[in-house]
Protein backbone atom coordinates (compact mmCIF):
# COMPACT_ATOMS: atom_id res chain seq x y z
CA UNK A 1 0.00 0.00 0.00
CA UNK A 2 1.44 3.40 -0.91
CA UNK A 3 1.56 6.28 1.68
CA UNK A 4 -1.25 8.27 0.40
CA UNK A 5 -1.08 10.89 3.31
CA UNK A 6 -3.65 13.48 4.02
CA UNK A 7 -5.62 12.62 1.00
CA UNK A 8 -6.11 8.97 1.46
CA UNK A 9 -9.99 9.53 1.67
CA UNK A 10 -10.05 11.46 -1.40
CA UNK A 11 -8.08 8.91 -3.42
CA UNK A 12 -9.15 5.76 -2.52
CA UNK A 13 -13.10 6.72 -2.87
CA UNK A 14 -12.49 7.90 -6.38
CA UNK A 15 -10.86 4.47 -7.16
CA UNK A 16 -13.76 2.84 -5.61
CA UNK A 17 -16.21 4.51 -7.03
CA UNK A 18 -14.98 4.58 -10.26
CA UNK A 19 -14.55 0.85 -9.79
CA UNK A 20 -17.72 -0.20 -8.67
CA UNK A 21 -19.38 1.75 -11.95
CA UNK A 22 -17.07 -0.07 -14.43
CA UNK A 23 -17.72 -3.49 -12.48
CA UNK A 24 -21.13 -2.52 -12.56
CA UNK A 25 -20.98 -1.55 -16.07
CA UNK A 26 -19.38 -4.74 -17.16
CA UNK A 27 -21.64 -7.58 -14.80
CA UNK A 28 -24.86 -5.51 -16.43
CA UNK A 29 -23.76 -6.01 -19.39
CA UNK A 30 -22.24 -9.61 -19.24
CA UNK A 31 -26.13 -10.80 -17.42
CA UNK A 32 -28.28 -8.85 -20.19
CA UNK A 33 -25.86 -10.38 -23.05
CA UNK A 34 -25.62 -13.94 -21.42
CA UNK A 35 -29.97 -13.65 -21.07
CA UNK A 36 -30.17 -12.57 -24.70
CA UNK A 37 -28.19 -15.53 -26.52
CA UNK A 38 -30.36 -17.88 -24.37
CA UNK A 39 -33.87 -16.47 -25.48
CA UNK A 40 -32.57 -16.47 -29.16
CA UNK A 41 -31.16 -20.33 -28.69
CA UNK A 42 -34.62 -21.16 -27.07
CA UNK A 43 -37.08 -19.33 -30.06
CA UNK A 44 -34.40 -20.90 -32.87
CA UNK A 45 -34.63 -24.14 -30.80
CA UNK A 46 -38.59 -23.73 -31.57
CA UNK A 47 -38.76 -22.32 -34.96
CA UNK A 48 -36.50 -25.17 -35.72
CA UNK A 49 -39.04 -27.66 -34.55
CA UNK A 50 -41.70 -26.02 -35.78
CA UNK A 51 -40.03 -26.15 -38.95
CA UNK B 1 -34.90 -8.34 -47.42
CA UNK B 2 -31.64 -8.97 -48.99
CA UNK B 3 -29.19 -10.91 -48.80
CA UNK B 4 -26.32 -8.67 -47.72
CA UNK B 5 -28.50 -6.99 -45.11
CA UNK B 6 -29.46 -10.43 -43.58
CA UNK B 7 -25.34 -11.31 -44.08
CA UNK B 8 -23.43 -8.88 -42.25
CA UNK B 9 -24.99 -9.44 -38.73
CA UNK B 10 -24.30 -12.81 -38.98
CA UNK B 11 -20.70 -11.92 -39.78
CA UNK B 12 -20.48 -9.42 -37.67
CA UNK B 13 -21.97 -11.91 -34.79
CA UNK B 14 -19.09 -14.44 -36.29
CA UNK B 15 -16.17 -11.91 -36.29
CA UNK B 16 -16.99 -10.63 -32.86
CA UNK B 17 -16.43 -13.79 -31.38
CA UNK B 18 -13.42 -14.30 -32.63
CA UNK B 19 -12.13 -11.05 -31.89
CA UNK B 20 -13.70 -10.60 -28.06
CA UNK B 21 -11.38 -12.76 -26.55
CA UNK B 22 -8.54 -11.09 -27.59
CA UNK B 23 -10.29 -7.49 -26.82
CA UNK B 24 -11.14 -8.20 -23.07
CA UNK B 25 -7.97 -9.91 -22.80
CA UNK B 26 -5.72 -6.81 -23.73
CA UNK B 27 -8.28 -4.43 -21.65
CA UNK B 28 -7.76 -5.97 -18.98
CA UNK B 29 -4.33 -6.31 -18.97
CA UNK B 30 -3.68 -2.52 -20.28
CA UNK B 31 -6.21 -1.09 -17.76
CA UNK B 32 -4.86 -2.96 -15.10
CA UNK B 33 -1.08 -2.47 -15.57
CA UNK B 34 -2.06 1.21 -15.93
CA UNK B 35 -4.44 1.71 -13.30
CA UNK B 36 -1.78 -0.29 -10.77
CA UNK B 37 1.55 1.67 -11.92
CA UNK B 38 -0.41 4.59 -11.58
CA UNK B 39 -2.05 3.79 -8.00
CA UNK B 40 1.59 2.14 -6.85
CA UNK B 41 4.28 3.28 -8.73
CA UNK B 42 4.23 6.51 -9.17
CA UNK B 43 5.31 9.17 -6.58
CA UNK B 44 3.00 11.99 -5.46
CA UNK B 45 2.86 15.52 -6.89
CA UNK B 46 4.70 18.21 -5.37
CA UNK B 47 1.64 20.16 -4.93
CA UNK B 48 -1.31 17.62 -5.31
CA UNK B 49 -0.02 15.37 -2.88
CA UNK B 50 -1.57 11.86 -3.59
CA UNK B 51 -4.81 13.07 -5.59
CA UNK B 52 -2.45 13.20 -8.18
CA UNK B 53 -3.65 9.44 -8.84
CA UNK B 54 -6.94 10.25 -9.78
CA UNK B 55 -5.75 11.21 -13.11
CA UNK B 56 -5.51 7.46 -14.12
CA UNK B 57 -9.30 7.55 -13.95
CA UNK B 58 -10.26 10.70 -14.44
CA UNK B 59 -8.65 11.56 -17.77
CA UNK B 60 -9.25 8.00 -19.49
CA UNK B 61 -12.92 8.58 -18.39
CA UNK B 62 -13.11 11.88 -19.77
CA UNK B 63 -11.58 11.05 -22.95
CA UNK B 64 -13.70 7.84 -23.27
CA UNK B 65 -16.61 9.96 -22.77
CA UNK B 66 -16.43 11.88 -25.50
CA UNK B 67 -15.12 9.40 -28.14
CA UNK B 68 -18.20 7.47 -27.61
CA UNK B 69 -20.67 10.22 -28.08
CA UNK B 70 -18.29 10.60 -31.02
CA UNK B 71 -18.75 7.10 -32.57
CA UNK B 72 -22.14 7.23 -31.74
CA UNK B 73 -21.99 9.98 -33.96
CA UNK B 74 -20.25 8.44 -36.82
CA UNK B 75 -22.65 5.37 -36.35
CA UNK B 76 -25.36 7.47 -36.29
CA UNK B 77 -24.31 8.55 -40.01
CA UNK B 78 -23.50 5.26 -41.45
CA UNK B 79 -27.01 4.40 -40.70
CA UNK B 80 -28.83 7.99 -42.07
CA UNK B 81 -26.72 6.94 -45.30
CA UNK B 82 -26.15 3.43 -45.60
CA UNK B 83 -29.11 1.74 -44.00
CA UNK B 84 -27.04 -0.68 -42.19
CA UNK B 85 -28.69 -2.25 -39.04
CA UNK B 86 -25.41 -3.18 -36.88
CA UNK B 87 -24.79 0.42 -36.88
CA UNK B 88 -27.28 1.54 -35.05
CA UNK B 89 -27.51 -0.79 -32.98
CA UNK B 90 -23.72 -0.09 -32.23
CA UNK B 91 -25.04 3.28 -31.56
CA UNK B 92 -27.57 2.31 -29.12
CA UNK B 93 -24.84 -0.29 -27.64
CA UNK B 94 -21.95 2.62 -27.50
CA UNK B 95 -24.19 5.08 -25.07
CA UNK B 96 -24.68 3.25 -22.01
CA UNK B 97 -21.23 2.77 -21.71
CA UNK B 98 -20.42 6.50 -23.10
CA UNK B 99 -22.82 7.91 -20.08
CA UNK B 100 -20.74 5.75 -17.29
CA UNK B 101 -17.46 6.85 -18.58
CA UNK B 102 -19.08 10.46 -18.31
CA UNK B 103 -20.39 9.79 -14.53
CA UNK B 104 -16.84 8.44 -13.71
CA UNK B 105 -15.23 11.53 -15.23
CA UNK B 106 -17.68 13.88 -13.00
CA UNK B 107 -17.49 11.77 -9.42
CA UNK B 108 -13.69 11.56 -9.76
CA UNK B 109 -13.41 15.10 -10.48
CA UNK B 110 -15.79 16.12 -7.55
CA UNK B 111 -13.83 13.75 -5.58
CA UNK B 112 -10.41 15.91 -6.85
CA UNK B 113 -11.90 19.06 -6.97
CA UNK B 114 -12.87 18.95 -3.07
CA UNK B 115 -9.37 19.09 -1.51
CA UNK B 116 -7.77 20.92 -4.75
CA UNK B 117 -10.24 23.55 -5.09
CA UNK B 118 -11.96 23.30 -1.73
CA UNK B 119 -15.44 22.34 -3.47
CA UNK B 120 -17.00 19.66 -4.94
CA UNK B 121 -18.30 21.43 -8.02
CA UNK B 122 -17.88 24.46 -9.89
CA UNK B 123 -19.75 25.59 -13.00
CA UNK B 124 -17.00 25.49 -14.26
CA UNK B 125 -17.10 25.96 -18.26
CA UNK B 126 -15.81 21.94 -18.41
CA UNK B 127 -17.93 20.54 -15.68
CA UNK B 128 -20.57 22.13 -16.67
CA UNK B 129 -19.18 20.88 -20.18
CA UNK B 130 -19.60 17.59 -19.09
CA UNK B 131 -22.55 17.90 -17.18
CA UNK B 132 -24.72 19.00 -20.69
CA UNK B 133 -22.83 15.85 -22.01
CA UNK B 134 -24.74 13.53 -19.36
CA UNK B 135 -27.74 14.99 -20.44
CA UNK B 136 -27.47 14.86 -24.00
CA UNK B 137 -26.74 10.57 -22.78
CA UNK B 138 -29.72 10.12 -21.35
CA UNK B 139 -31.82 12.40 -23.49
CA UNK B 140 -30.55 9.84 -26.05
CA UNK B 141 -30.91 6.58 -24.12
CA UNK B 142 -34.29 7.84 -23.53
CA UNK B 143 -35.57 8.27 -27.18
CA UNK B 144 -33.98 4.56 -27.72
CA UNK B 145 -36.34 3.17 -25.00
CA UNK B 146 -39.71 5.12 -25.72
CA UNK B 147 -40.17 4.66 -29.38
CA UNK B 148 -41.26 0.91 -30.04
CA UNK B 149 -40.45 -0.30 -33.67
CA UNK B 150 -36.87 -0.60 -33.85
CA UNK B 151 -36.34 1.04 -37.30
CA UNK B 152 -38.15 4.54 -36.47
CA UNK B 153 -36.53 4.71 -33.41
CA UNK B 154 -33.15 4.21 -35.01
CA UNK B 155 -33.46 6.81 -37.56
CA UNK B 156 -34.76 9.54 -34.58
CA UNK B 157 -31.87 8.85 -32.03
CA UNK B 158 -29.80 9.38 -35.05
CA UNK B 159 -30.92 12.69 -36.12
CA UNK B 160 -31.05 13.09 -32.69
CA UNK B 161 -27.32 12.23 -32.29
CA UNK B 162 -26.82 14.72 -34.99
CA UNK B 163 -28.55 17.68 -33.99
CA UNK B 164 -26.99 17.05 -30.32
CA UNK B 165 -23.96 17.04 -31.68
CA UNK B 166 -23.81 20.08 -33.03
CA UNK B 167 -25.75 21.33 -29.79
CA UNK B 168 -23.27 20.09 -27.52
CA UNK B 169 -20.30 21.87 -29.73
CA UNK B 170 -22.37 25.24 -29.39
CA UNK B 171 -23.10 24.99 -25.98
CA UNK B 172 -19.21 24.21 -25.52
CA UNK B 173 -18.34 27.66 -26.70
CA UNK B 174 -21.18 29.11 -25.20
CA UNK B 175 -20.66 28.19 -21.64
CA UNK B 176 -16.95 28.80 -22.23
CA UNK B 177 -18.13 32.58 -22.86
CA UNK B 178 -19.98 32.96 -19.92
CA UNK B 179 -17.59 31.98 -17.39
CA UNK B 180 -14.35 31.02 -17.70
CA UNK B 181 -12.79 28.24 -15.33
CA UNK B 182 -11.20 27.07 -12.59
CA UNK B 183 -10.24 23.49 -14.59
CA UNK B 184 -6.60 23.30 -15.90
CA UNK B 185 -6.33 23.10 -19.70
CA UNK B 186 -5.59 19.90 -21.45
CA UNK B 187 -3.03 17.63 -20.06
CA UNK B 188 -1.72 16.12 -23.20
CA UNK B 189 -2.22 19.00 -25.93
CA UNK B 190 -1.41 16.56 -29.15
CA UNK B 191 -1.28 18.97 -31.58
CA UNK B 192 1.77 21.16 -29.54
CA UNK B 193 3.23 17.90 -28.19
CA UNK B 194 4.13 19.87 -25.14
CA UNK B 195 2.58 18.21 -22.62
CA UNK B 196 2.30 19.68 -19.12
CA UNK B 197 2.57 16.28 -17.23
CA UNK B 198 6.28 14.37 -16.10
CA UNK B 199 7.30 11.51 -17.52
CA UNK B 200 6.61 9.55 -14.60
CA UNK B 201 2.58 10.32 -14.53
CA UNK B 202 2.63 9.92 -18.58
CA UNK B 203 3.65 6.43 -19.06
CA UNK B 204 0.72 4.60 -16.82
CA UNK B 205 -1.45 7.33 -17.33
CA UNK B 206 -0.95 6.73 -21.51
CA UNK B 207 -1.83 2.74 -20.88
CA UNK B 208 -4.71 3.64 -18.96
CA UNK B 209 -5.97 5.84 -21.76
CA UNK B 210 -5.18 2.69 -24.05
CA UNK B 211 -6.75 0.21 -21.46
CA UNK B 212 -10.20 2.09 -21.45
CA UNK B 213 -10.08 2.58 -24.73
CA UNK B 214 -9.95 -1.05 -25.39
CA UNK B 215 -12.67 -1.50 -22.98
CA UNK B 216 -14.95 0.54 -24.44
CA UNK B 217 -14.14 -1.12 -27.60
CA UNK B 218 -15.04 -4.74 -26.29
CA UNK B 219 -18.02 -3.48 -24.33
CA UNK B 220 -19.22 -1.99 -27.67
CA UNK B 221 -18.43 -5.32 -29.43
CA UNK B 222 -19.80 -7.16 -26.90
CA UNK B 223 -23.45 -5.55 -26.32
CA UNK B 224 -23.82 -4.81 -30.07
CA UNK B 225 -24.07 -8.61 -30.10
CA UNK B 226 -26.27 -8.65 -27.56
CA UNK B 227 -28.76 -6.08 -29.33
CA UNK B 228 -28.60 -8.35 -32.50
CA UNK B 229 -29.67 -11.63 -30.91
CA UNK B 230 -32.60 -9.63 -29.14
CA UNK B 231 -33.40 -8.01 -32.20
CA UNK B 232 -33.44 -11.37 -33.72
CA UNK B 233 -35.18 -13.08 -31.27
CA UNK B 234 -38.16 -10.43 -31.70
CA UNK B 235 -38.26 -10.67 -35.33
CA UNK B 236 -38.43 -14.86 -34.86
CA UNK B 237 -41.34 -14.49 -32.39
CA UNK B 238 -43.09 -12.65 -34.42
CA UNK B 239 -42.85 -14.49 -37.70
CA UNK B 240 -43.59 -17.41 -35.35
CA UNK B 241 -46.97 -15.70 -33.90
CA UNK B 242 -47.85 -14.65 -37.31
CA UNK B 243 -47.32 -18.56 -38.51
CA UNK B 244 -48.77 -19.65 -35.91
CA UNK C 1 -49.12 28.86 -45.84
CA UNK C 2 -51.20 32.10 -45.07
CA UNK C 3 -54.56 30.02 -44.69
CA UNK C 4 -52.38 27.34 -42.24
CA UNK C 5 -50.75 30.44 -40.25
CA UNK C 6 -54.25 31.79 -39.79
CA UNK C 7 -55.69 28.55 -38.72
CA UNK C 8 -52.76 27.69 -36.18
CA UNK C 9 -53.53 31.19 -34.90
CA UNK C 10 -57.36 30.69 -34.69
CA UNK C 11 -57.20 27.60 -33.36
CA UNK C 12 -54.64 28.92 -30.44
CA UNK C 13 -56.68 32.02 -29.33
CA UNK C 14 -60.09 30.31 -29.39
CA UNK C 15 -60.92 28.98 -25.33
CA UNK C 16 -59.12 25.96 -25.02
CA UNK C 17 -56.32 26.80 -26.96
CA UNK C 18 -54.14 27.12 -25.17
CA UNK C 19 -53.36 30.72 -25.37
CA UNK C 20 -52.88 32.81 -22.35
CA UNK C 21 -51.92 29.61 -20.21
CA UNK C 22 -48.13 29.82 -20.47
CA UNK C 23 -48.24 33.40 -19.70
CA UNK C 24 -50.42 33.06 -16.69
CA UNK C 25 -47.63 30.28 -16.19
CA UNK C 26 -45.02 32.94 -16.58
CA UNK C 27 -46.67 35.22 -13.95
CA UNK C 28 -46.99 32.24 -11.80
CA UNK C 29 -43.45 31.19 -11.54
CA UNK C 30 -42.05 34.97 -11.25
CA UNK C 31 -44.64 35.27 -8.22
CA UNK C 32 -43.08 32.16 -6.80
CA UNK C 33 -39.65 33.16 -7.16
CA UNK C 34 -39.97 35.87 -3.88
CA UNK C 35 -41.49 33.76 -1.64
CA UNK C 36 -38.48 31.13 -2.53
CA UNK C 37 -35.59 33.41 -2.42
CA UNK C 38 -37.49 36.04 0.34
CA UNK C 39 -38.03 39.70 -0.60
CA UNK C 40 -35.03 41.40 -0.30
CA UNK C 41 -34.83 43.91 -3.13
CA UNK C 42 -31.06 43.66 -3.77
CA UNK C 43 -31.27 39.76 -4.35
CA UNK C 44 -34.38 40.37 -6.51
CA UNK C 45 -32.45 42.62 -8.68
CA UNK C 46 -29.30 40.73 -8.85
CA UNK C 47 -31.61 37.74 -10.17
CA UNK C 48 -34.25 39.43 -11.69
CA UNK C 49 -32.99 38.51 -15.46
CA UNK C 50 -32.11 35.41 -14.85
CA UNK C 51 -35.35 34.56 -13.17
CA UNK C 52 -37.24 36.23 -15.96
CA UNK C 53 -35.43 34.42 -19.09
CA UNK C 54 -35.63 30.91 -16.90
CA UNK C 55 -39.45 31.61 -16.51
CA UNK C 56 -40.03 32.32 -19.90
CA UNK C 57 -38.08 29.72 -21.28
CA UNK C 58 -40.42 26.68 -19.13
CA UNK C 59 -43.47 28.43 -20.22
CA UNK C 60 -42.68 27.86 -23.83
CA UNK C 61 -41.75 24.55 -22.98
CA UNK C 62 -45.00 24.16 -21.82
CA UNK C 63 -46.63 24.61 -24.59
CA UNK C 64 -44.71 22.63 -27.21
CA UNK C 65 -46.35 18.63 -26.25
CA UNK C 66 -49.60 20.42 -27.74
CA UNK C 67 -47.47 21.92 -31.01
CA UNK C 68 -47.61 18.51 -32.96
CA UNK C 69 -50.15 16.32 -30.60
CA UNK C 70 -53.45 18.26 -31.73
CA UNK C 71 -53.21 18.00 -35.10
CA UNK C 72 -51.91 14.30 -35.01
CA UNK C 73 -55.01 13.57 -33.33
CA UNK C 74 -57.46 15.00 -35.99
CA UNK C 75 -55.46 13.89 -38.89
CA UNK C 76 -54.45 17.19 -40.15
CA UNK C 77 -50.84 15.81 -39.10
CA UNK C 78 -51.59 13.51 -42.22
CA UNK C 79 -52.59 16.37 -44.45
CA UNK C 80 -49.68 18.54 -44.07
CA UNK C 81 -47.64 15.40 -44.65
CA UNK C 82 -49.49 14.40 -48.27
CA UNK C 83 -50.00 18.46 -48.66
CA UNK C 84 -48.46 20.44 -51.88
CA UNK C 85 -46.53 22.30 -49.54
CA UNK C 86 -42.99 21.57 -48.45
CA UNK C 87 -43.36 20.09 -44.80
CA UNK C 88 -40.22 22.16 -43.61
CA UNK C 89 -42.30 25.22 -44.31
CA UNK C 90 -45.32 24.00 -43.32
CA UNK C 91 -43.33 23.49 -39.73
CA UNK C 92 -41.69 26.40 -39.83
CA UNK C 93 -44.89 28.33 -40.28
CA UNK C 94 -46.76 26.59 -37.60
CA UNK C 95 -43.22 27.23 -35.07
CA UNK C 96 -43.99 31.17 -36.18
CA UNK C 97 -47.71 30.69 -35.05
CA UNK C 98 -46.20 29.24 -31.99
CA UNK C 99 -43.97 31.91 -31.17
CA UNK C 100 -46.80 34.19 -32.00
CA UNK C 101 -49.53 32.66 -29.18
CA UNK C 102 -46.85 32.03 -27.17
CA UNK C 103 -43.21 33.77 -27.17
CA UNK C 104 -44.43 37.10 -28.08
CA UNK C 105 -47.11 37.50 -25.07
CA UNK C 106 -44.37 36.26 -22.44
CA UNK C 107 -42.15 39.61 -24.37
CA UNK C 108 -44.49 41.82 -23.93
CA UNK C 109 -44.97 40.95 -20.34
CA UNK C 110 -41.60 40.44 -19.44
CA UNK C 111 -40.88 43.77 -18.49
CA UNK C 112 -43.58 44.81 -16.39
CA UNK C 113 -42.98 41.38 -14.01
CA UNK C 114 -39.23 43.01 -14.44
CA UNK C 115 -40.56 46.14 -12.51
CA UNK C 116 -41.98 43.62 -10.02
CA UNK C 117 -38.96 42.34 -9.79
CA UNK C 118 -37.05 44.72 -8.73
CA UNK C 119 -35.14 45.25 -12.38
CA UNK C 120 -32.39 48.10 -12.71
CA UNK C 121 -33.88 50.92 -15.29
CA UNK C 122 -31.45 49.93 -18.16
CA UNK C 123 -32.57 46.37 -17.75
CA UNK C 124 -35.85 46.56 -18.89
CA UNK C 125 -34.84 47.45 -22.72
CA UNK C 126 -32.04 44.18 -22.88
CA UNK C 127 -34.53 42.11 -21.51
CA UNK C 128 -37.09 42.62 -24.06
CA UNK C 129 -34.47 43.09 -26.49
CA UNK C 130 -32.90 39.76 -25.68
CA UNK C 131 -35.99 38.04 -25.44
CA UNK C 132 -37.77 39.08 -28.43
CA UNK C 133 -34.71 37.65 -30.42
CA UNK C 134 -34.25 34.51 -28.16
CA UNK C 135 -37.99 33.61 -27.90
CA UNK C 136 -38.09 32.19 -31.78
CA UNK C 137 -35.15 30.35 -31.41
CA UNK C 138 -36.94 28.02 -28.31
CA UNK C 139 -40.14 28.11 -30.90
CA UNK C 140 -38.29 26.41 -33.70
CA UNK C 141 -36.13 24.59 -31.41
CA UNK C 142 -39.18 23.02 -29.57
CA UNK C 143 -40.81 22.18 -33.03
CA UNK C 144 -37.60 19.90 -33.35
CA UNK C 145 -38.59 18.34 -29.93
CA UNK C 146 -42.27 17.71 -30.86
CA UNK C 147 -41.29 16.41 -34.22
CA UNK C 148 -39.10 13.87 -32.32
CA UNK C 149 -41.40 12.39 -29.93
CA UNK C 150 -44.83 12.95 -31.79
CA UNK C 151 -45.45 9.57 -31.99
CA UNK C 152 -45.22 8.56 -28.77
CA UNK C 153 -47.39 7.88 -25.91
CA UNK C 154 -46.80 10.17 -23.01
CA UNK C 155 -44.20 11.75 -24.83
CA UNK C 156 -44.55 15.49 -22.56
CA UNK C 157 -41.69 14.70 -20.29
CA UNK C 158 -39.28 12.98 -22.76
CA UNK C 159 -39.60 16.40 -24.88
CA UNK C 160 -38.65 18.19 -21.82
CA UNK C 161 -35.48 15.77 -21.03
CA UNK C 162 -34.78 16.36 -25.35
CA UNK C 163 -35.24 20.23 -25.30
CA UNK C 164 -33.92 21.47 -22.43
CA UNK C 165 -30.23 20.84 -23.62
CA UNK C 166 -30.95 21.65 -26.62
CA UNK C 167 -32.11 25.36 -25.13
CA UNK C 168 -28.94 25.54 -23.00
CA UNK C 169 -27.04 27.58 -25.91
CA UNK C 170 -29.81 30.50 -26.00
CA UNK C 171 -30.23 30.73 -22.72
CA UNK C 172 -26.75 31.13 -21.90
CA UNK C 173 -26.31 34.08 -24.85
CA UNK C 174 -30.13 35.88 -23.88
CA UNK C 175 -29.77 35.97 -20.09
CA UNK C 176 -26.31 37.21 -20.86
CA UNK C 177 -27.55 40.09 -22.48
CA UNK C 178 -29.89 40.67 -19.82
CA UNK C 179 -27.64 40.50 -17.22
CA UNK C 180 -24.73 42.95 -19.03
CA UNK C 181 -27.69 45.17 -19.77
CA UNK C 182 -29.22 45.38 -16.22
CA UNK C 183 -25.19 45.96 -14.78
CA UNK C 184 -24.92 49.08 -17.28
CA UNK C 185 -22.57 46.81 -18.65
CA UNK C 186 -21.76 46.67 -22.92
CA UNK C 187 -24.37 43.55 -23.98
CA UNK C 188 -23.49 44.31 -27.67
CA UNK C 189 -21.53 40.97 -27.83
CA UNK C 190 -23.96 38.52 -26.37
CA UNK C 191 -26.59 40.44 -28.11
CA UNK C 192 -25.20 39.32 -31.54
CA UNK C 193 -24.24 35.88 -30.71
CA UNK C 194 -27.86 35.37 -29.64
CA UNK C 195 -28.74 37.16 -33.00
CA UNK C 196 -26.70 34.52 -35.03
CA UNK C 197 -27.88 32.07 -33.28
CA UNK C 198 -31.57 32.54 -33.54
CA UNK C 199 -31.00 33.04 -37.06
CA UNK C 200 -29.08 29.83 -37.58
CA UNK C 201 -31.68 27.52 -36.00
CA UNK C 202 -34.55 29.24 -37.53
CA UNK C 203 -33.03 28.72 -40.84
CA UNK C 204 -31.60 24.62 -40.49
CA UNK C 205 -34.39 23.34 -37.81
CA UNK C 206 -37.44 23.34 -39.70
CA UNK C 207 -35.39 21.12 -42.00
CA UNK C 208 -34.44 18.57 -38.97
CA UNK C 209 -38.02 19.01 -37.56
CA UNK C 210 -39.79 17.98 -40.98
CA UNK C 211 -36.82 15.25 -41.50
CA UNK C 212 -37.45 13.36 -38.08
CA UNK C 213 -41.55 13.70 -38.56
CA UNK C 214 -41.68 12.05 -42.02
CA UNK C 215 -39.14 9.25 -39.93
CA UNK C 216 -41.89 8.96 -36.85
CA UNK C 217 -44.64 9.21 -38.56
CA UNK C 218 -43.72 6.73 -41.61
Amino acid sequence: MPELGKYAAEVLSAYGVSLLLLAALVGLTLLRGRAARRALEEVEAEAGRRG
Amino acid sequence: MSLWQYANPVKFLALSERVQPVLWALAAVFVSVGLLWGFFGTPDDARQGSTVKIIYLHVPAALMAINAWFMMLVASLIWLIRRHHVSALAAKAAAPVGLVMTLIALVTGAIWGQPMWGTWWAWDPRLTSFLILFLFYLGYIALWQAVEDPDTAADLTSVLCLVGSVFAVLSRYAVQFWNQGLHQGTSIPVATGNRSVADVFFYPLVLAMIGFGLLFLALVVYRTGTEIRLRRTAALRARMNRGA
Amino acid sequence: MKALLLRDLRLALRAGGGFGLGLAFFLTVTMLVPFSVGPEATLLKAIAPGVLWLGALLACLLSLDRLLALDLEDGSLELLLTAPLPLEGALAIKALAHWLTTGLPLVLAAPFLGVMLQLAAPGHLWLLASLALGTPALSVIGMFGAALTVGIKRGGLLLSLLVLPLYIPTLIFGAEVARRGSAGLDASTPLLMLAGLTLAVVALMPFAAAAVLRMGLR
